[in-house]
């Protein structure tokens, strides 16, 4: 008799529970208003990627002031099987314009897109693309480049590491990057590059950040979205090159500078196409002149002589006098990948998968 | 000298699985096969974190961890050793909740750092004497005092099960509780205490995680740590001192990519990283296959016990 009382005590705090738990549930509204969907591969405080794009929505609700509402979910699986579900979850709610912002979500998308042929869809670094499908990314080599300048001026071993997530052309081309501005100013400099398998995970990333340090690197750069390679860049008392968003007030201690994002433009002008009804597919692929890609302000903690370094390379971005990929380009095994006097086709910087000489480490 | 700091880190990243292996031995040493690990590990790092990050203090954060863990396993002790449910099944929803529990509550704190006194109180600190013996020192006695804890720990748990009397009843209910409660063991205290204890340790491991290890907090911050502790057992054939091995091996095996990457080897990066679980799944083959280990395992274990049945 006890022990029944006592199950039955127990399932009756367990319902209880789960009452209380659930009691926060949405509300949805059904005004007219455009629904705009995001999905975001990691939360959207992770103090890089998915932030920046968070932020970018934000500005974008901000200009439409109350005419847009946006579902956001946070931390999807880079899998077909839990996009396309996401997605079916906004479309229900409403939404006729979704955002997928990372590369992993694009077989999901593509489904997605294939499942629902009255909701536009907009992928974020991917390839393919289909009448209600398109395709949006920066060229983040312009400042990828730029900060190059300021590792290959700050580092005294010659040993910069870079923590990257995935061995995929959007990464590998980030890297080459930022290879080519070190070794623009800088030639004897290497470029030691760990790859993760994650675009957010702070324990990989730090360990990873940790390892290369170790065996000698003094300053770091990085293609995650977290900011635990500056921790670890932090705890040895080396420097940092960030990624997506500035560091300059959470990480005083070791940040120089960062390669930034800025969607808010984007994501405006394609859900003012939505509501106008003028939407088409496209491929868009912005540079520096169209402010979605930037470099950060340097800080104190910059070398001197990287400001002027940094102002000319920027001015001729973007006067379009200097191309990142310009010949002659040189991969690891030494063979010529671009000849001089020629740039590399953007056909070649998407598929890339060569890392050039001054990198150590393999794309595979 | 470069290897010497990749066994130091070695010895940094296997330091949680130390604890959660540690704490699972005395579970199923007591006959209690407990696969809610994952889950308190979890527990313990999400009410770490948060705990160190409210109150600011170590000791707090460390004690709290202990004990979410702790509340965990007593879920679990209720349900097995009162309620007589199958271990397996309550394990394995213990590791679910655990992970639930863990995102539920860590919901606001990701990204948020671990605060500057106890990272400072973490912080890797260089023994007199046993810190200046060549190699050795360095890669075991230039820690954090949060991994000097877990030496103490292996052999105090050592002593605990083979060199006290509550150790002997402790393992002789694992072997045949049906004995032990003639001989007038109190067989459900025991095992209550040996759970709980259990999940204090996986509590301590999961806040390894996320007040020492790394220093922002992270969505899934175990991520499936506790499952390779709990094979780590069968590793370790239920010895404190193995267990010591073999997380160091397994933590070796987790940060082996990073060290590897530079030499250019003609193998798949995703090959390193998968590496740990690689390496799990062949213990489990071998072990399996040396019919010696079947008798190092409690006899009882996974079985629960009724007394009414004796």
């Amino acid at each position: 008799m006890k022990k029944k009382l006592g199950v039955l005590m127990l399932a009756l705090i367990m319902v209880v529970v789960s009452v209380v738990g659930c009691s926060s549930g949405s509300t949805t509204k059904t005004n007219a208003v455009t629904k705009v969907g995001f999905l975001y591969v990691g939360p959207a405080d992770d103090g890089g990627w998915s932030q920046v794009h968070d932020q970018g929505r934000a500005k974008m609700v901000e200009h439409f002031n109350g005419k847009v509402e946006t579902v956001v979910k946070e931390n999807v699986a880079e899998e077909k099987s839990a996009v396309v579900s996401t997605v079916r979850d906004m479309v229900d709610q409403g939404c006729t314009i979704i955002f997928g912002t990372s590369y992993g979500f694009m077989d999901g998308m593509v489904e997605a897109a294939k499942e629902f042929p009255n909701v536009k869809f907009e992928h974020c670094s991917g390839y393919m693309t289909s009448d209600n499908l398109g395709t949006y990314f920066g060229r983040i080599e312009e400042p990828r480049y730029l900060s190059g300048i300021v590792a290959g001026l700050t580092t005294k071993t010659n040993k910069i590491a870079y923590i990257a997530a995935m061995p995929i052309p959007e990464c590998v081309r980030g890297i080459n990057a930022f290879a080519l501005g070190v070794k623009s100013v800088n030639p004897t400099a290497t470029v030691n590059v760990s790859w993760t398998n994650t675009w957010y995970d702070p324990t990989v990333e730090k360990a990873a950040a940790e390892a290369l340090i170790q065996q000698g690197c003094d300053v770091t750069a990085q293609h995650q979205d977290s900011t635990a390679v500056m921790e670890a860049a932090k705890e040895a008392g080396k420097l940092s090159i960030g990624y997506d968003l500035s560091a300059a007030a959470t990480m005083p201690e070791v940040y120089m500078t960062a390669p930034l994002w800025d969607f808010s433009g984007y994501y405006t002008e394609r859900v003012q196409a939505v509501i106008d009804g003028t939407w088409k597919s496209d491929t868009y692929w912005g540079g520096m002149n169209d402010g979605i890609v930037s470099l950060d302000t340097l800080t104190k903690l910059a070398p001197g002589s990287a400001q002027a370094q940094v102002d000319t390379a920027t001015a001729a971005i973007k006067a379009g006098t200097l191309n990142v990929f310009a010949g002659e380009i040189k991969d690891q095994t030494g063979t010529v990948r671009v000849n001089a006097g020629t740039v590399l086709t953007d056909e070649a910087e998407l598929s890339m998968d060569w890392f050039v000489d001054n990198v150590v480490g393999s794309v595979n | 000298m470069e290897f010497v700091f990749f066994l130091s880190a070695a010895v940094k990243a296997g330091t949680c699985l130390l604890y959660a292996t540690l704490g699972e031995i005395i579970s199923e040493k007591v006959g209690h096969l407990n696969l809610g690990v994952e889950g308190m590990m979890q527990m313990g790092a999400v009410i770490g974190f948060i705990a160190g990050f409210t109150f600011g203090n170590p000791l707090a954060a460390v004690l709290c961890a202990a004990l979410a863990g702790a509340a965990g396993a007593l879920i679990y002790a209720l349900l097995t050793v009162s309620f007589k449910a199958n271990q397996t099944v309550t394990g394995l929803t213990l590791s679910i909740f655990g992970v639930g529990f863990a995102a539920f509550f860590g919901k606001t704190f990701v990204g948020k750092k671990v605060p500057e006194a106890i990272t400072t109180f973490f912080q890797p600190i260089k023994l007199p004497f046993l810190g200046d013996i060549p190699f050795i020192g360095d890669i075991f006695f230039n820690q954090s005092v949060y991994v000097y804890f877990s030496y103490i720990l292996v052999i105090a748990i050592y002593l605990y099960l083979y060199k006290t009397k509550w150790g002997l009843n402790t393992r002789m209910i694992g072997e045949n509780p049906v004995a032990a409660d003639a001989s007038g063991i109190p067989v459900d205290k025991y095992k209550y205490f040996n759970i709980v204890l259990c999940g204090a340790l996986c509590g301590l491991g999961g806040a390894f995680l996320s007040l020492v290890y790394i220093s922002v907090y992270p969505v899934n911050v175990v991520s499936g740590r506790g499952w390779i502790a709990v094979c780590l057992v069968i590793f370790a054939m239920w010895n404190p001192g193995k267990a010591m091995l073999g997380a160091y091996f397994f933590g070796a095996l987790d940060i082996a990519s990073f060290w590897l990457q530079k030499y250019n080897l003609p193998v798949s990066i995703y090959l390193f990283t998968a590496l740990p679980y690689l390496a799990t799944v062949f213990v489990l083959l071998f072990t399996s296959m040396r019919k010696i280990n079947n008798k190092k395992e409690p006899a009882w274990l996974g079985k629960n016990y009724f007394k009414e049945d004796r």
